[in-house]
């Protein structure tokens, strides 16, 4: 068995191996080979892990950390930083999701990306990012896991820019590196104190460190707060969430596998493997994780509310299911944090890849306003988005309410407001998702098929646009198919009626060295909380249906521009960079020109003067500066020995 | 050996070959240069393979009295610190003269390439201040010249700026380097020697004041060579206006022969004062990062922005060396191979579409990507080399500076880490400008790079990845140099730098033993 758990190598050894070739050979391979390839690049990638999966699975429970390394990487002083993989529950629990979720994307981009020049470049990125992904979650030391945090953020860039010839999708991409970036300065700073504290930047021996010697409460507190500032730019949490709304311009299977289900989430896996840090840090450090996961939440679901854009839709609500994620993570719900974070992957892959469907079929229009009435042409993409609706809107037995219900438990036993708090966020889940369905899906055509066919209910005034909906091709709906069924039955991995059910907590238990908190209450109350999430979503569905389905209410009235508008937060952000900011470094720019160099300039300009005067300037002006400055060394050495004594 | 004295003559014999050939034949000047540095830098990669990497001190060395009554010596060697700057140099050199021709008076541009050569190479190498000296001061003359008779439009204004700025710092550096010897002497009352070995050892004899002096005088010197805030304005107009080899081996050779020098002869000489001003250059440094940053991002001109990336990287490099720690120096060292590699290809890559374009104002250029993919690929990945991501060589180096700096001076270190937020901001803001978006009709028409050009190019791109996944054959040929140099410094002063935790004696196995261990602790108290 052990054998099987060495293989951990070839697992991002296939994403790696597959961008390589494409940068050689892609533009020879071509559509669709280029894409086949990348899409077997992640099938073997899956089935690597499954196999270091079953080896793992093969020994015992607390035996099932093994650290594969390959070579030394930094060896310089006291730090030594290897290329090695840590295979374990927590980074095989990822490398599942990213590789099997990754290649059903992959699969479903050669029939979205069909007829795309960029084609084997997209696929290119694609693993590329892959690979990043892998190393991050599979790097047995934090520099390794940067490695791949940098690196999935450059594949990101890369990908929402992948269509350059549009100044917003460059923009876009920009944005979200550099918003990245300011993340990043956290968590290297937050390397560095590691450093310093453990002389070492691997996860087992600063562990150790902990557990032998401890660490002071301020220093881990410090680290944790400083990666929590890495974790929120990767994980777009308040305020560093800005980046991912606009992310979207990328292609739609991007948005899908790296800002809904994979990448978006290595901050809530950072914070998880570092679990035995925040166990030693001071109290108010995990709860400020935990506020911080349940302002974004709930700031990003009231913004989902009123937008229009179907991608900004799920973008906000990813932003909002990445808090919950954070408030497991706070309160000290780690396997919850994990479980939601798999179900989460499988229904919001299914939205985004289900709404890639009906963009596909729409021609490229986003705008829910101009949709209506799509369920019955896009048979397969409607069946499967509702089954990721039910999954994120907490619909028992789909498999977010099992995950959504774990995190709530957590946070009832923490604190009831913040609670009542995340029990309102899902109710808001339930409902903007509902409002999405019932836009894009049902109710009166807002579009048009053809010239003769005359507008039912347009206002009258505009003319309806004309689409032709389509579903899409089977390498399309074939991932669509499987995710929801994932979706469905994911909430298996860990039931909460008997603890044999417990499968993800007795799993994932030796990665949290009993640092994983445990509810504080019994089953009778673990039952009322479920009942009251149930009604919850419920209620959230049947609001959703009453505004939008049977128009009790006018939308007007909830959609505000204020929320439409992202509490305005993007905008002065913009605002501040593109004013003050700019004004701030163009003064930098003329301070460096007129003043520094102004200075240089000015005394230039005094000597030569000065040169005139004394009819030197005929000489060429420099050998007359330098025999000045022979002659002022000559005197300054005089000066100096003098000095000195001689 | 001779292998030493071959490396820095080699190219100057070029010299004298292409001095010698009939004007009828221009067309072999390019090759006989082109054979002269590529033979130089093989024999670089020689030494390199030849250097034994366990010793500490300086290899290769050869020692011939010169003038033996002043005490001045041919005496040369190397050792880790100096080693890749060497190689640095063998191999930046072949690679510029290939990647761009001269458009006018090609025999004395190639002449006065290979005597730059020389200077840079000599300078490395020299193990005796006047030698040191007569080499530092040697580049200057070469590069006077490319600038001034080859570069852009402005070019006679940024030669004479770029000749009197490090004039003026030299000046001031003999005048420390004969002090130092002088009052050495006297001190020890020994004949006066300029062997940097042997002042070394007696430099602590000096009273510590006069020591600091003499410090300042080569810290001039150098902080206008590197160039540090606020001596730094020469370079971006020498760097712009300077034909597209010269700006190669400004930015990639020329800079670091100021950091060099401040570590072979500040922290080696003079190691009190070094820890002395160290705050002074730390905040310098830092400075520079931040400043060069903003002021990079506000140009207008893409050579000009590259040019200033430099004073933000080199800002870098100062905080490494002036941690005084072995990871912040070695880090200081690694990233001097690094920007010269980074940005030598992306000043080539600026020269290449300079020549297409005629212009290097940013506003002038649009989607270049679409027209010119190859050479948008190779701009990302040399672009995010010096964004210092990991993966790519510049991050390797920066890490390091940033963790020894962190060990040395917790607070400097926290703000220079946001250098790196700056970094992404300026060049992925040029990048977008120049290569994303529609092209119009000028930019639309742009031919890729040639084969020529993907030639040149992939020797920098090759060791810009090589460097970021496997820099451990350059760091442990530094380590025991540097490890050599910190101990020399500790004991002449004293001191003990600050030092991080004990590597941990465990990992996830012992961990679990200790698990199991307190687990059964608490199942007593049960």
């Amino acid at each position: 068995m052990d054998a099987l758990v060495d293989l951990v190598w070839l697992i991002p050894a296939f994403p790696l191996a597959g961008a390589l070739i494409l940068m050689a050979l892609g533009r020879r391979l071509g559509e669709p080979r280029a894409g086949w390839l990348a899409t077997a690049m992640m099938g073997g990638s899956f089935i690597a892990t499954l196999l270091v999966f079953i080896g793992l699975l093969g020994r015992d429970g607390d035996e099932r950390a093994i650290v594969l390394t390959l070579f030394e990487w930094v060896p310089a002083g006291s730090l030594a930083v290897d290329i090695g993989f840590l295979a374990d529950p927590l980074s095989i629990t990822m490398a599942l999701f990213v590789t099997g979720v990754g290649a059903l994307i992959h699969l479903y981009s050669i029939g979205y990306m069909h007829g795309d020049e960029g084609f084997s470049r997209f696929f290119t990125y694609l693993n590329l990012f892959a690979f990043s992904m892998l190393m991050l979650v599979l790097g047995d030391n934090l520099l390794l896991a940067f490695l791949g945090w940098e690196g999935v953020g450059a594949c990101s860039y890369l990908l929402i820019s992948f269509w350059f010839g549009d100044e917003a999708n460059a923009s876009a991409g920009k944005k979200a590196f550099v918003t990245n970036r300011v993340g990043d300065w956290g968590f290297l700073v937050a390397m560095f104190l590691a450093f310093l504290t453990f002389g070492s930047l691997q996860y087992g021996e600063i562990f150790f460190e902990i557990e032998s010697n401890g660490v002071a409460a301020g220093t881990a507190s410090a680290i944790v707060v400083l990666l929590l500032v890495g974790a929120a730019g990767k994980s777009a949490q308040f305020p560093l969430h800005i980046w991912l709304p606009d992310a979207m311009a990328g292609p739609t299977p991007v948005s899908a596998l790296i800002h809904a289900a994979t990448m978006v989430t290595a901050g809530v896996y950072l914070l998880t493997r570092m679990n035995p840090v925040i166990a030693e840090a001071h109290g108010w450090v995990p709860d400020l994780i935990m506020w911080v996961g349940l302002g974004t939440a709930l700031m990003a679901a009231t913004i989902a509310v009123a937008q229009n854009d179907i991608k900004k839709v799920l973008a906000y609500s990813t932003v909002s299911q990445l808090g919950f994620m954070f408030v497991a993570v706070g309160s000290g719900a780690y396997v919850a944090a994990v479980f939601h974070m798999v179900t989460h992957a499988f229904f919001k892959a299914l939205l985004f890849l289900g709404a890639g469907s009906v963009i596909h079929g729409m021609d490229g229009d986003q705008d829910l306003r101009r949709y209506g009435g799509l369920a019955r042409l896009l048979p397969i993409t409607s069946m499967t988005f509702v089954a990721g609706w039910l999954a994120i809107a907490g619909v028992p037995p789909f498999s977010g309410f099992w995950s959504k219900d774990e995190i709530l438990a957590y946070a009832y036993g923490e604190n009831k407001v913040l609670w009542l708090l995340l029990l309102a966020t899902a109710v808001l889940t339930a409902f903007y998702m509902t409002r999405l369905v019932l836009m894009a899906f049902f109710g009166p055509r807002r579009w048009t098929e053809g010239a003769d066919e005359q507008a039912e209910a347009g206002d009258g005034e505009q003319p309806l646009p004309r689409r032709h909906p389509h579903e899409s091709p089977w390498t399309m709906t074939a991932p669509l198919v499987l995710l929801a069924g994932l979706a469905v039955v994911a909430g298996v991995l860990n039931l909460p009626f008997s603890k044999d059910l417990h499968f993800l907590e007795t799993w994932l238990a030796p990665a949290l060295f009993g640092n994983a908190a445990h509810v504080p209450f019994g089953g009778g109350t673990k039952w009322v909380l479920g009942a009251v999430a149930v009604i919850g979503s419920l209620l959230g569905v049947s609001a959703g249906a009453a505004v939008y389905a049977r128009r009790r209410i006018d939308p007007a009235r909830i959609e505000r521009p204020f929320l439409a508008r992202a509490w305005r937060i993007d905008e002065m952000v913009t605002n501040f960079m593109g004013g003050p900011g700019r004004r701030a470094f163009e003064r930098t720019a003329e301070f460096d020109q007129q003043v520094v160099d102004g200075a240089v300039n000015g005394t230039g300009a005094l000597i030569r003067r000065a040169g005139t005067r004394l009819r030197a300037a005929q000489t060429g002006l420099v050998r007359s500066y330098a025999l000045g400055i022979a002659i002022g060394a000559v005197g300054l050495l005089a000066w100096f020995v003098s000095r000195a004594g001689f | 050996m001779m292998v030493l004295p071959a490396i820095i003559f080699l190219p100057l014999v070029g010299a004298a070959a292409i001095a010698l050939i009939a004007p009828s034949r221009s067309m072999v000047l390019k090759p006989v240069a082109v054979a002269a540095s590529a033979a130089t830098g093989a024999l670089t990669l020689w030494l390199m393979a030849a250097f034994d990497k366990h010793d500490s001190g300086f290899q290769f060395t050869q020692l011939n009295e010169w003038v033996g009554s002043a005490g001045i010596s041919w005496h040369v060697g190397v050792d880790g610190i100096s080693l890749f700057l060497v190689v640095l140099t063998g191999v930046l050199f072949p690679i510029a003269i290939v990647a761009c021709d001269p458009p006018h008076d090609a025999k004395a541009y190639y002449i006065w390439m290979l005597v730059l050569e020389t200077g840079c190479l000599g300078v490395f190498l020299a193990l005796d201040l006047v030698l040191f000296f007569l080499f530092f001061e040697i580049v200057l003359v070469p590069m006077y010249f490319l600038i001034g008779k080859w570069g852009h439009a402005n070019r006679k204004y940024a030669a004479t700026k770029f000749f009197l700025f490090t004039m003026l710092g030299s000046a001031l550096m003999l005048v420390g380097m004969l002090a130092l010897a002088l009052l050495t002497a006297r001190e020890t009352g020994n004949a006066v020697t300029f062997n940097l070995l042997e002042l070394a050892d007696s430099a602590g004899e000096l009273p510590t004041i006069t020591a600091r002096w003499i410090f300042l005088s080569f810290l001039v010197a150098f902080a206008v060579k590197v160039p540090l805030f606020p001596v730094h304005t020469w370079l971006p107009d020498a760097h712009t206006e300077a034909p597209t080899a010269g700006s190669v081996i400004l930015a990639g050779v020329l800079l670091k022969l100021g950091t060099y020098g401040l570590v072979r002869f500040g922290l080696y000489l003079f190691p009190e004062a070094s820890r002395y001003f160290a705050p002074l250059l730390f905040t310098l440094g830092v400075i520079g990062i931040l400043y060069g940053a903003v002021v990079a991002t506000m140009q207008r001109d893409l050579k000009r922005l590259v040019a200033y990336s430099s004073v933000a990287h080199l800002g870098f490099i100062v905080l490494g060396i002036f941690s005084v720690n072995i990871e912040g120096v070695e880090g200081g060292l690694l990233q001097m191979v690094n920007h010269g590699l980074s940005t030598g290809a992306l000043f080539l890559l600026v020269g290449f579409i300079y020549e297409r374009r005629h212009t290097r104002q940013i506003s002038e250029m649009v989607g270049l990507q679409k027209a010119a993919p190859v050479l948008a690929a190779v701009f990302t990945v040399v672009m995010l080399s010096s964004v210092g991501l990991p993966g790519l060589n510049g991050f390797v180096g920066e890490f390091l500076i940033l963790a020894g700096a962190f060990v040395a001076h917790r607070w400097w270190a926290v703000v220079a880490a946001a250098g790196v937020i700056l970094a992404a901001l300026y060049l992925l803001w040029a990048y977008q400008r120049v290569f994303h978006g529609t092209p119009d009709d000028a930019n639309r028409s742009m031919p890729d790079l040639s084969w020529q050009e993907k030639l040149v190019m992939a020797p920098l791109v090759g060791l810009i990845v090589f460097l970021g996944v496997y820099p451990k054959p350059v760091i442990e040929r530094m380590e025991p140099a540097v490890a050599a140099l910190i101990e020399h410094m500790e004991e002449a002063e004293g001191f003990e730098s600050p030092t991080v935790a004990d590597r941990p004696e465990g990992s996830f196995e012992e961990l679990r033993a200790l698990l199991e261990h307190h687990g059964g602790d608490e199942g007593e108290g049960h």
